[in-house]
């Protein structure tokens, strides 16, 4: 019977498979095993020799049982070992694989999944300002991008031939009158268009596609994205106006980033401002992109001038507001560094998988 | 406008360094664009007398020059050849800084030590010229410093954009008084003085005038000046003329200039000798006269309207025989301007409406110094002070017999008056959130001409200098006590908004769309609003789009009316940089035609819209195998991301799903399937009725590009017999606002086992596959969990122009398992349905 460990001890070392155990588990402690017929024959002994076999059987029995758990784990372990051995791969061909640019890996790196398109760079700094004005209690408002003359300049205090005109080179269409109709030079006529549907209070934000008839250069192009604001409440003032840009500006633009207001001219607002805010490059220490000046010119703004809020019929003795307005495409410029606003309407993939 | 220091200096004691000035002046709203910093460098710059020049052995363009600076002689090297032994030159000496910057160092060529260099008038700072080096005149001292020899002071002039609300700002001494008022300085300007020039003549009877339309030139002024020598001005005029940014012409232009500048009125000398009779005559021109300007340019008045409300009337200045001689306000003409020759002068000096000069100088085209300042309302107390000063100025550079008429023809018509405002001071607080009294605000009015009395309790009546015609309104006066007390100084108050804000269910949307299609992997592209109609027509978008009257070029002359032609150049762009594996999405407006109708009513001002702008999707689908089919499965993606149901597609006449409508134009006003390919495209329009849209509205096209389309772009992707590009566009207001969404209540799931059942059946190939799926789902009832295509097949025991379409059907009941005989009639009655409804066969 202990022969039968001796025995177990050599065909598991022959064993190379968890399944070679099996094998040998039913050879040695099985049904048909030495042991089981041992085993058989024991209720025909007296009681004595009965017990004293049966002890020694199930020592023995014990013995090959922890020897085939033993061997399995050891057979576990190895063959999972040479597994895991074979499944070694190399994370960083994947990352190296220009899945973006259409590749399609075979085999080992599996299938073509489509690489993660980028939302547009404009597109994102638009969503970004809506969020911060949303957060601070505006909402957010849409207009045509054809425009009257009268809701683009008239109702803004600009009548035909105002010098101030001259500030907006305008694409007219052909409709109705010559210069009757036009491509917005700004968002501010969706201001008098939400005065007109909405009565006071209102705080609303205005983002949308512009228009000017300039020659494209590094920082200005014909098609631009504006966004704007317009507050129009009971005793709202100057220090509203100051107070909001600059808790706008620090909650875009990060910490340690500030507005200031320099007196200005629009049509629309008096007294009018334009804001400039700490130069983000350099923090206000003053480098090449801010003039030395620590400062960035970024937008203008003002109190509502009352004959806007009178060419949409609201009384100035009673409500007063502020408008404010800047580029989209030049914060985004500002945030991404791009050197050059042409770019952004080439739609160059390689520019576009950047951002 | 460029403001020279030291001219500003002539009107207040200013002090301090330009950066420091050029910042008060920035807060004060008079934005300086740039300092120019005049006469800075040339501090070891000395007069030096070449003594001798001596060729250098192996050098043919440098020569070894000896210089005197009164002690001992300096050898430099110089490389310029436009001097002579005695000639006095500027010396920068070693350690000079230049303007610019450059540092002069002793330096070794060709054997030789240069201590020094000679300067060219470009180098420092002093002229445009590098020709050669400056050669000064006169012969000064040898060693005297430069700055002292020329004359030149240090200065620095201010570039300062001017807002179209300070007409006083556009003259130095306007700038000096906002200036000094907030630096508290002591502010004047000198009464000009003419004594000694007065002659015996009477100006009646030298020269008349004549003003027929006084609501175009409400006050005309005209003196006489006799026994002018015409000459150059004298050289601290002129240069303060070119540090202004003008080009000195001779005495008699260069003053009218100078007091132009200086004090912001144009004024206008005629060559009295040319004109018969000495007669002045003001009128409007009438429409088509033509008169040639001073520039030499043949001018058309009165012809093309700038706008609405424009009475197309232009102000002439015209001779005896009413021939027009000049344009009021805007430009002299070429036939009475000041010669050599000119020995009398008549000097107007005027009042031109603003609105006027304002419509004349943009039908023209044509602005001038003159215009500039007249379009924004000069001084009309001022004229009188401009045109005696000017003869202050000429009677020391007009020569010894210079002399002026006695009397001053002044033809005027009602002329504006001083306004009165009451300002309150509880309503100055109320706009700025400030907490002034009303002796703050009297004291940052006073000092800018703005002076104040106490009307009542609270409220200031202010009077408004005649210089400031733009300050007519309680608020204009605010804004002065706004830029005077300094924006930087007014407190700052975070807003309490008592509304929640949020974005609409539209706008959170539309950025859910933008995030799906990212994730489909497009890139968000922006493609112009502007295109060509040839870029339309290569798109096969056919019919009108709205024009622009005055484009920037031919390329973009049009709205568009599909974002198909700016997405195919986006991707014909990449293609020629070899990019063209892409999928490319944009979000954004077009523009259909409106009728004359619509137009009207938005020119009615009720808040209607020029133009029904429809907001679209659309997506491009380029990358690899990409075709029709990646652009559906895009789109059942999108639809899914949505809760969108109640879409299908309609492939033309395949199909009971035709909406029945043509296939061209629709409700939703834009040119559908229009560049799309004919048998690999289809519609996306409704079919359930119970959404808001009835069944059979197209909301968008989805497919593929033709490929005649592709071609006409010059897209064609290497290696590839044929260029697929998926397509997919989408009205988002439709889809957004108006499609039918999925129920967003839960179901209970099933705890019983479900049992599949395969069925695969022949159907013709006009038969689409969504419809057999359609009749498995009607006729499986509640129990049908689920029903999937999973096989497509044609091939042999498949007849020719048919399919075979394999579905897996999932039953599953709520409160029991399914027996095999519920199932077997489950599957009877699917089988049925199927080929009753398609002529289909059981495979």
């Amino acid at each position: 019977m202990e022969g039968s460990v001796v025995e177990a001890e050599s065909l598991l070392a022959r064993c190379k498979s968890v399944a070679d155990v099996n094998v040998v588990e039913a050879e040695l402690i099985g049904k048909r095993s030495r042991l089981a017929e041992v085993n058989r024959e024991l209720r025909g002994l007296p009681p004595d020799v009965r017990r004293e076999r049966g002890r020694r059987l199930h020592e023995v029995r014990g013995r090959i049982e922890s020897l085939l758990v033993a061997r399995r784990e050891e057979l576990r372990a190895a063959s999972r070992q040479t597994r895991l051995e074979s499944d070694r791969i190399d994370l960083s061909e994947v990352m190296s694989f220009p899945l973006d640019r259409g590749g399609r890996p075979g085999g080992r790196m599996g299938p073509p999944a489509p690489a993660r398109g980028h939302p547009g760079v404009v597109q994102r700094t638009r969503d970004e300002l809506e969020d911060v004005f949303v957060g601070m209690g505006f909402i957010v408002v849409e207009g045509p991008e054809v425009e009257t003359d009268w809701y683009n300049f008239e109702a803004l205090n600009m009548p035909p031939a105002h010098p101030a005109r001259g500030m907006w080179d305008t694409f007219y269409l052909r409709l109705g009158d010559p210069e009757t109709v036009l491509l917005r030079t700004h968002t501010s006529p969706v201001q008098i268009r939400l005065m007109q549907a909405q009565r006071p209070p209102i705080y609303a934000v205005v983002p949308g596609r512009c228009y000017r008839r300039d020659t494209p250069d590094a920082r200005h192009v014909p098609i631009f994205h504006q966004i704007e604001g317009l507050v129009i409440d009971r005793g709202i003032s100057f220090s509203d106006l100051a107070g909001t840009i600059d808790a706008f500006t620090t909650a875009y633009f990060g910490e340690g980033i500030h507005a200031r207001l320099r007196p200005a001219f629009f049509p629309f607002t008096e007294p009018s401002a334009e804001f400039e805010i700490t130069c983000t490059i350099c923090a206000g220490v003053g480098c090449r992109t801010c003039s030395q000046t620590g400062w960035i010119e970024l937008g203008g703004c003002g109190m509502v001038d009352p004959a806007v809020l009178g060419a949409v019929g609201i009384d100035d003795e009673e409500w007063s507001g502020f408008a404010f307005g800047f580029g989209i495409d030049r914060c985004a410029q500002m945030r991404h560094g791009i050197p050059d606003m042409r770019v952004l309407l080439e739609n160059d993939a390689r520019f576009l998988r950047q951002l | 406008m460029r403001v020279p220091f030291s001219w500003l200096r002539d009107f207040a004691p200013f002090d301090g360094k330009p950066a420091e000035i050029a910042g008060v002046l920035d807060n004060l709203g008079l934005v300086v664009e740039s300092i120019e910093l005049v006469g800075e460098g040339l501090s070891d710059v000395v007069v030096g007398e070449v003594l001798g020049i001596d060729p250098i052995p192996g050098a043919d363009r440098i020569r070894k020059v000896s210089v005197s600076t009164g002690g001992q002689p300096v050898e430099v090297v110089c490389g310029a050849w436009n001097f002579e032994v005695g000639d006095r030159v500027p010396l920068a000496q070693v350690g000079a800084v230049l303007p610019g910057g450059f540092e002069i160092a002793r330096r070794k060529m060709k054997g030789v030590v240069s201590n020094g260099m000679l300067c060219s008038g470009r180098e420092l700072g002093l002229s445009e010229d590098q020709q050669g080096i400056l050669v000064l005149e006169g012969a000064p001292e040898a060693g005297t410093p430069l700055t002292e020899a020329l004359g030149i002071e240090a200065d620095a002039v201010f570039d300062i954009a001017v807002e179209a609300n300070r007409p006083d700002a556009w003259s130095i001494a306007g700038v000096a008084r906002d200036l000094a008022a907030r630096l508290g300085l002591p502010f004047a300007i000198p009464e000009p003085r003419v004594a000694g020039v007065e002659g015996p003549s009477q100006v009646g009877g030298l020269a008349s005038v004549e003003v027929v339309d006084f609501d175009l030139c409400p006050r005309f002024t005209a003196r006489v000046l006799t026994g002018v020598s015409v000459g150059p001005s004298p050289s601290w005029l002129a240069r303060r003329l070119v540090l202004a940014g003008m080009r000195p012409l001779n005495n008699v232009v260069d003053a009218s200039n100078y007091v132009m500048l200086e004090l912001g009125q144009p004024t206008h000398p005629y060559d009295l000798d040319k004109l018969e009779d000495g007669k002045l005559r003001v009128r409007a021109a009438r429409p088509g006269e033509v008169i040639r300007t001073l520039d030499g340019v043949e001018r058309h008045l009165g012809l093309k309207s700038v706008g609405p409300g424009d009475p197309l009337r232009d102000c002439v200045i015209c001779d005896a025989h009413d021939v027009p001689v000049g344009i009021g306000g805007v430009m002299g003409g070429a036939g009475t301007e000041i010669s050599d020759g000119t020995e009398k002068v008549l000097l107007e000096a005027a009042y031109f409406d603003p609105m006027a000069i304002a419509r004349t100088s943009k039908r023209l085209g044509l602005r001038s110094e003159a215009s500039a300042r007249f379009e924004r309302g000069c001084d009309i107390e001022g004229i009188d002070r401009a045109s005696t000063r000017l003869i202050e100025l000429l009677s020391t550079t007009a020569g010894g017999s210079f002399e002026v008429a006695r009397g001053v023809i002044d033809e005027h018509g009602v002329l504006p008056k001083r306004r009165r405002l009451r300002v309150r001071v509880q309503r100055v607080n109320a706009v700025l959130g400030s907490e002034l009294d009303g002796r703050a605000i009297e004291g940052y009015l006073e000092p800018i001409g703005f002076s104040c009395s106490v009307a009542e309790p609270g409220v200031l009546s202010v009077e408004v200098p005649s210089f400031r015609p733009d300050t007519s309104r309680e608020i204009d006066v605010i804004e002065e006590v706004a830029r005077h007390h300094g924006y930087a100084n007014l407190p700052r108050r975070r807003l309490a908004v008592t509304q929640v804000g949020h974005l609409t269910r539209y706008q959170r949307e539309r950025r859910l769309v933008a995030e799906v299609l990212a994730g489909l992997g497009a890139h968000q592209a922006w493609t112009p609003s502007l295109v060509s109609p040839r870029d339309h027509e290569r798109a096969r978008m056919s019919g009108p789009a709205v024009e622009l009257a005055n484009p920037l070029s031919p390329d973009e002359s049009v709205l568009r009316l599909g974002l198909l032609p700016g997405m195919l150049k986006a991707l014909a762009f990449n293609c020629d940089r070899r990019q063209a594996d892409l999928r490319l999405f944009e979000i954004g407006k077009v523009f259909p035609p409106p009728d004359a109708e619509r137009v009207a009513e938005a020119l009615r001002r009720t808040g209607s819209t020029v133009v029904d702008e429809r907001e679209l999707l659309a997506a491009m689908f380029a990358s690899g195998s990409d075709d029709a089919t990646t652009a559906v499965r895009s789109w059942t993606t999108l639809a899914e991301a949505l809760g969108i149901e109640g879409i299908e597609i309609s492939q033309g006449e395949w199909g009971e799903l035709h909406p029945g409508g043509a296939a061209g134009g629709s409700e939703t006003g834009w040119a559908l399937m229009a560049g799309l390919h004919p048998t690999r495209s289809g519609q996306l329009v409704v079919t359930s009725s119970s959404g808001r849209l009835p069944p059979g509205v197209p909301l968008g096209v989805v497919g593929e590009i033709d490929p005649e389309v592709l071609e006409a772009f010059g897209i064609a992707v290497d290696g590839q017999d044929q260029t697929r590009v998926g397509w997919l566009e989408i009205d988002m207001g439709l889809l957004l606002g108006a499609a039918e969404r999925r129920r967003a209540v839960a179901r209970p799931v099933s705890r019983f086992p479900s049992s599949d059942i395969d069925l695969a059946f022949v159907v013709d190939d006009k038969v689409p596959a969504r419809s057999v799926e359609a009749s498995l789902r009607s006729s499986g009832g509640e129990m049908l969990e689920d029903v999937w295509l999973f096989d497509v097949y044609r091939g042999s025991g498949i007849p020719a122009g048919a399919r075979s379409l394999a579905y897996r059907l999932r039953f599953c009941a709520q409160d029991r398992t399914l027996t095999d005989e519920e199932v077997g009639l489950l599957r009877r009655s699917c089988i049925d349905a199927v080929v009753s409804a398609h002529e289909a066969r059981l495979r």
